[in-house]
């Protein structure tokens, strides 16, 4: 494991429990914990512009886990993310209107049905790879669009489908600041289930898949199963995932889930770091921030150069490109993404001054 | 009145289906010779296809001098893509050089539509728009014009994989990249060759498709056709490129008539490609003329 060297000295491991902990050190729990509880108060000192963000965010990253766990540590390629993150918003919302079941519960019941929905989809897929899977689940990203435009009865076609918010026990938790909470609550439930998987005997599975699939098939880990239940999971991340987004909006259009989503999405796990659970968490935030960080250039441009249909109406075009150039240049100049630049920081204060 | 329409279809496929080949073929050259898929392909029509635009239209220049003008600067344009963006990637796994060519279909098709805007703009009548009868039917002349300039392009492609040197230094990379790199062969310029007809002959299959339809961005979706079309054909074959375009514009076609005709669904002649390409991925994976790998352990 890269992040062994920036343990301090004197910690030794007896036990195959100590080396895979999640908690290295107290000082990591610590951390981990002050983080949580500031970002927990986020509420009192942040205006509904950066909690936006924040909940953006949060429902991004939980979708991205999923395909990081696909991609980054079971190396099985998906273009069709997506898809797969719309249809548990409409899941929730179908659940929602249809049954009444409340929507506290059709949040994670959307996850299931979606998950049912990737291990079908994962059958085909489990006997495809690389290449041909990444072309397959492009089709199927088109596929599942024009799924969304048809099933009237599902999605409500062209007209969307109303997604009501969250209620517990009687309180309807609408608004931004109690929203917050609901998406927080799952994303340190995901998160932690997402690095316990990979420290568990399936997560290794899937690295091993990953890393050489003929030795791990030699060694008896199942090619076909690990491949479909990897499928399965990353479904119930964007399951569960679009369902936050579905209820946050409060309306779900078939519009919003396009094969550019997809790519967000990859983008996210390619710039936070393949195979990180970390990164993840910082690439979604990166991509979140992007749009906003280019609008902020373009508004400044605007006041330097003065105003011009080139920074107001084609701005959204910019934002646009801003992501294709973001994944250009981490692929050519940060293969290993910002998590792995974290990691250098944190070795760089660890050795200084005397870096070698 | 029903076979005359089902015939006007077939038509129709097939003139789409020729530029489909065509443009299925450049991405074959690439995968085959380089190794990678190109995810942009259909932005190198958009892009060839707005620089023509720009020269005719807004610098006025002569057609005649704008069209070849337009291939030198594909040509360039492909040589620097290949040379900055995707040599850096030779080695990386497959899912960087994936994710590569999506970020530059992204940028590209995002700068296009900021820089041009995202309506269509119509290309100045350069031939004359007439209609020719063939049996019966009213074919538009720049029609018969791409379907004629899309089969000197495949025979040329033939003439040039048989018979040039460039073109048997290319099949020798694509057969294996180091015994052709120890017979003398210089790889990188196979690759930086392999971009640029790509890129150039996209162009001008993107020049005729704007001269019909106007330019737009709408073109890049023919760069997604393209999928169905090689995964129809095999990934690394030619002959596969051009039957699996002519396979898909027909299908295209016949499921509109199938949904207009009988089912009323709407929308199928989108989806109907991919759909066929799934089912071609479960049952032949490599295609009507792909090679088969067979790994060893």
């Amino acid at each position: 494991m890269l992040s062994s060297s920036t343990q301090p000295c004197g910690q030794f491991r007896t036990s195959y429990g100590a080396d895979t902990t999640l908690f290295p050190t107290p000082f990591t729990r610590g951390a981990l914990l002050l983080g949580l509880i500031l970002v927990g108060l986020a509420p009192f000192y942040l205006r509904s512009y950066g909690l936006n963000l924040l909940i953006q965010v949060g429902y991004y990253s939980i979708a991205a886990l999923g395909l990081n766990i696909l991609v980054g540590c079971t190396g099985q390629i998906s273009l069709g993310h997506a898809g797969f993150f719309g249809f548990g918003a409409f899941a929730s919302a179908w659940l929602n209107n249809r049954y009444d079941i409340p929507v506290a519960l059709t949040i994670p019941l959307a996850g299931v049905m979606t998950t049912l929905l990737g291990l079908l989809f994962g059958i085909p897929a489990g006997r495809l790879k690389g290449l041909y899977l990444a072309i397959a689940t492009f089709a199927s990203q088109f596929i599942l669009e024009d799924f969304f435009a048809r099933a009237n009865w599902f999605t409500g076609g062209s007209a969307g489908s109303v997604a009501n918010p969250v209620s517990l026990f009687g309180y309807e938790l609408a608004g931004d600041r109690s929203y917050f909470y609901v998406v927080l609550f799952w994303l340190v439930v995901m998160y932690l289930a997402g690095s316990n998987l990979l420290r568990s005997r399936d997560g290794r599975a899937f690295v091993a898949l990953r890393d050489h699939y003929l030795s791990a098939e030699v060694m008896g880990i199942n090619l076909t199963k690990y491949r479909i239940l990897s499928f399965g999971i990353s479904s119930f991340y964007a399951g569960l995932g679009g369902a936050l987004y579905g209820h946050y909006l409060g309306y779900v259009s078939d519009e919003g889930f396009t094969i550019l989503l997809s790519i967000q999405f990859l983008a996210m796990i390619i710039i936070g770091g393949m195979g990180s659970v970390k990164g993840t968490l910082m690439g979604a935030a990166f991509m979140v921030l992007l749009p906003e960080a280019t609008g902020a250039v373009a508004g400044l441009a605007k006041t330097v150069l003065g105003d011009s249909p080139l920074l107001s109406t084609g701005l959204a075009y910019l934002k646009e490109a801003a992501i294709g150039l973001a994944i250009i240049l981490f692929l050519i100049f940060e293969p290993d993404g910002l998590a792995h630049r974290w990691h250098q920081i944190k070795l760089y204060w660890k050795l200084y001054p005397f870096s070698h | 009145m029903q076979s005359s329409l089902l015939f006007q279809l077939i038509i129709n496929g097939l003139i789409v289906g020729t530029l489909y080949g065509v443009i299925a073929m450049c991405f074959v050259l690439i995968y085959k010779s380089t190794q990678v898929v190109n995810f942009a392909q259909g932005e190198f029509l958009l892009i060839g296809a707005w620089t023509c635009w720009w020269l005719v239209v807004q610098a006025q220049w002569p057609f005649w001098i704008a069209f070849p003008a337009t291939f030198l600067f594909m040509l360039i344009f492909g040589i620097l893509l290949q040379m900055i963006v995707l040599r850096p990637l030779i080695g990386e796994p497959i899912i960087s050089v994936i994710m590569v060519t999506v970020g530059l279909s992204i940028f590209f098709q995002s700068m296009m539509k900021w820089i041009f805007g995202p309506w269509p703009q119509p290309f100045p009548d350069i031939f004359p728009m007439k209609s020719v009868n063939i049996g019966g039917l009213q074919v538009q002349t720049p029609y018969l014009m791409s379907m004629a300039v899309s089969l000197v392009i495949m025979v040329s492609f033939a003439w040039f994989f048989r018979y040039s040197r460039m073109g048997l230094a290319m099949r020798a990379t694509a057969f294996d990249q180091q015994v052709a790199q120890s017979l003398g062969i210089s790889v990188k310029r196979v690759f930086a060759t392999a971009w640029a007809i790509s890129a150039m002959v996209s162009a001008l299959a993107g020049v005729v498709v704007g001269m019909v339809n106007g330019v737009s961005s709408a073109l890049s979706f023919f760069g997604l056709k393209v999928f169905p079309a090689v995964i129809v054909g095999g990934l690394d074959s030619i002959v596969g490129a051009i039957v699996g375009g002519l396979i898909v514009g027909l299908i295209e076609n016949l499921a509109e008539y199938f949904d207009g005709q009988w089912l009323h669904l709407g929308n199928l002649y989108t989806v109907a490609p991919f759909y066929v390409l799934v089912i071609i991925l479960m049952i032949k994976p490599y295609g009507l003329f792909g090679t088969r790998k067979i790994e060893r352990v």
